[in-house]
């Protein structure tokens, strides 16, 4: 029996810890935003989403086949990157549009550059910002909520779009926390992102740093420029973003030092983009910019060893 | 938030499993032969006394040196030396070994007597004459550590015992907790130490009533309760707790006025300066799920785990992993025929269903092994210096300063060799020679 025992290095135990139980995690946490979006904007969510996420396995799969390398679908990311794609496209968005996104998300923005872990940006918002600049017609188009209820597509305005054109009507704060207004269909409903943050802080899962200083970056900078705080907060993609985007562990900085400036330098840009560039949202381009700088914020906020010499 | 003193270093929570803690200590039959090795602590390797051939007592040194940083080796059983050779040890090294086969009368060497101790310097001495070595698992020479230069204020008694499994240092608590105290008394009255901290885990409050209450007979020693987070028991981790002292980069303990010694070294100290009999045996704790038996038992250095394993009623199954030590930091040893050492404090026989196996995947950058890490290193990061051999890069990362506890690699979700990395790179910047 001697030449069957197993020699290596310890720890000889692990924990249950793995990729894949942290990425079922974030589905779950995000399945509370599914749920409002069926109700805000019907059925058809649910369709985008499911297209999204088959879309992103099957374009994973088929990379590593073709590829030749070891399958990785069974970690779940692909499936966080389809819903998270998904959450970032109008109910509306048209398939072809959806598996597009799906392909420039999974096979440009992820396994070129060497699959989960290597990444440079957030997959889904790379896909989302390549469609926003090519297909701008179809990716500002908003059904109303409960469109579905009616026998024409009625369309709307985003919240952050009325707030300059027709501020009078815009919906009460308690739709918009709720998420009965126009937008992503993910990104509408504030309380379903707050439970799956909650979850996910709950489960450790991420640190609470990156959404806080996010958000709060973005409240105070609105309410020092004068703007409509709880509109601007509540009415882009910034839960969203801030919540499940920005935390996304590996285009973003793992200390705590550098969290505190990734957020803060996502919360700066937002600001800076809705109020002073031509778009009226500013989230998925402040996230992208920031992932590209943390390779520079890790290099100036590693921890100092503890007793650490020169 | 990000630099200020933590109450608690970093680590991670384990499974306890600790199912022996009600076992008593007793003793096997004692086993035919003993294997004992001339290198059983750091330092310099002994050499052996004795040839093939003597007739040997239980107690008399068969291994010695004149080195500083060593402890003399002595006949863990009265017989005949069968052999003078060197053994393959569990971590590759070959070193000299005394065979004895014991004529199962377990005699005394009549002329052991206890040692005669009138000042610092006849303490020392007899702490070498015993062999002992730090019994938590480094196995430094203890009269190496106990004769530093600087001034001792706090004397730290680790008796944390974080690893899962074990229970040995537990049942010192529970069974020799007067010879703790009377080590402690000492160490305390010969090298004029004021404080002694008995740090316990917060999983073992039976032994913390027990030491509380009779910590209250001597002034200047207390218990302290210590938060059940792995590696509490780790040297630097303990001192950190005990007396919110860091110790910096290239110190030793002594350096910021503290000495650790662990409860079972304390004890054996003590019965040593009672009986004069030398360190020839100890206490383990023999668990897992391919062992028929468990429970902790006293057994004389030198004893085949192969022998250790018949005497616990043989293997349940195959066993997938023999360690000597713990689950977060044990050797796995590739045969079972290897003999124990004085720093052994548990055989753990695991089937493959007490290991967790996990796919390597890549690293997801979660920063879980930052905040795992207890002196806030950055495992991911030192395996990619590593990996790009970037010397530079790992001093600059301190990876000198890790010690191996294998918090990092046991958090990973992605089951990465972050603890193997660094041991590696350890080795890459030493042979580097910097």
């Amino acid at each position: 029996m001697d030449n069957k025992l197993i020699v290596t290095g310890a720890p000889h135990v692990k924990s249950a810890n793995t990729t894949q139980k942290i990425m079922l995690y974030v589905i779950l946490a995000l399945m509370p935003s599914l749920v409002a979006a069926n109700i805000v904007f019907g059925f058809r969510s649910t369709v985008v989403v499911g297209v999204a996420v088959a879309a992103c396995v099957a374009f994973e799969y088929l990379f590593k086949v073709i590829t030749k390398q070891k399958q990785s679908i069974s970690d779940l990311s692909a499936v966080v990157t389809g819903i998270l794609f998904a959450y970032n496209l109008p109910v509306s968005a048209p398939i072809w549009l959806v598996i597009l996104g799906s392909f420039i998300a999974i096979v440009v923005a992820k396994q070129l550059f060497g699959g989960l872990g290597k990444n440079f940006a957030n997959p889904a918002l790379v896909a989302r910002l390549v469609l926003f600049v090519s297909f701008a017609a179809a990716m500002t188009h908003w059904p109303a909520p409960y469109y579905y209820k009616e026998v024409d597509m009625i369309t709307t305005a985003t919240p952050l779009l009325l707030l300059t054109k027709d501020p009078a009507s815009l919906p009460s704060l308690m739709d918009m926390f709720l998420g009965v207004r126009g937008g992503c269909l993910g990104e509408t409903s504030v309380l379903a992102l707050l439970i799956g943050g909650a979850f996910l802080l709950w489960k450790k899962v991420i640190s609470p740093i990156i959404p806080v200083t996010y958000i709060a970056t973005v409240a105070v900078l609105l309410w020092i420029a004068g703007a409509n705080v709880p509109y601007h907060v509540m009415g882009g993609g910034l839960f969203l973003g801030a919540i499940f985007m920005a935390t996304d562990y590996v285009t973003t900085p793992s200390t705590k030092k550098g969290m505190f400036i990734f957020g803060l330098g996502c919360g700066i840009l937002t600001v800076v983009i809705r109020l002073f560039g031509s778009y009226v949202e500013g989230v998925s381009f402040s996230i992208v910019l920031m992932n590209l700088l943390t390779p520079l914020i890790d290099q100036y906020t590693g921890t100092k060893p503890l007793g650490g010499g020169k | 938030m990000f630099g200020s003193k933590p109450s608690v270093l970093g680590g991670v929570h384990v499974k306890h499993n600790k199912y022996t803690e009600n076992c008593e200590s007793k003793r096997i039959t004692l086993p035919e032969t003993v294997t004992i090795l001339m290198s059983q602590h750091i330092g310099a390797s002994c050499v052996p006394t004795v040839k093939v051939g003597d007739e040997v007592t239980k107690g008399q040194v068969i291994g010695d040196t004149e080195s500083f940083v060593a402890a003399p080796i002595h006949a863990s059983v009265s017989g005949k030396v069968t052999k003078v050779d060197s053994v393959l040890t569990s971590s590759g090294a070959m070193v000299p070994a005394v065979m004895i086969a014991s004529d199962g009368e377990d005699r005394v060497s009549p002329d052991l007597t206890p040692p005669v101790v009138t000042d610092r310097e006849s303490f020392l001495a007899a702490v070498r004459a015993s062999g002992l070595v730090g019994l938590g698992g480094a196995g430094f020479p203890t009269h190496v550590k106990l004769n530093p230069q600087p001034a001792i204020d706090t004397l730290v008694i680790n008796g944390a015992e974080c690893e899962p499994y074990i229970t040995s240092d537990y049942r010192e608590c529970m069974e020799n907790a007067e010879d703790i105290f009377y080590g402690i008394t000492a160490v305390q009255k010969y090298l004029e130490i004021p404080n002694v901290i008995i740090g316990i885990e917060g999983n073992k409050p039976a032994a913390i009533k027990k030491l509380s209450e009779m910590a209250k007979d001597y002034p200047g020693v207390r218990v302290l309760t210590l938060p059940a987070l792995y590696p509490q028991g780790a040297e630097k981790v303990l001192i950190y707790s005990a007396t919110k002292r860091v110790l910096p980069e290239g110190k030793l303990p002594a350096d910021i006025g503290v000495i650790v010694m662990n409860v079972t070294s304390v004890g054996f100290l003590a019965r040593y300066l009672k009986t004069g009999i030398p360190l020839v045996e100890k206490r383990i704790t023999v668990d897992g799920g391919a062992i028929k038996e468990k429970g902790n038992i006293i057994v004389p250095i030198g004893t085949s785990i192969q022998y250790i394993a018949e005497a616990m009623g043989g293997f349940v199954g195959t066993p997938a992993k023999i360690l000597m030590g713990g689950p977060m930091m044990g050797i796995a040893l590739y045969q079972a025929d290897t003999p124990l050492v004085k720093n052994n404090n548990a055989i753990l026989f695991l089937n493959e269903k007490d290991l967790v196996v996990k796919e390597t995947t890549n690293c997801i950058r979660c920063g879980k092994c930052i905040q795992a890490c207890p002196f806030n290193l950055m495992p991911a990061a030192l395996e990619g210096a590593y990996q790009a051999k970037n010397i530079d890069r790992l001093k600059a990362l301190k990876v000198n300063l890790c010690m191996e506890c294998g918090c990092c690699s046991y958090i990973c979700p992605a089951n990465r060799p972050l603890v193997e990395s660094n041991h590696l790179g350890k080795l890459l910047l030493r042979n580097a020679g910097k």
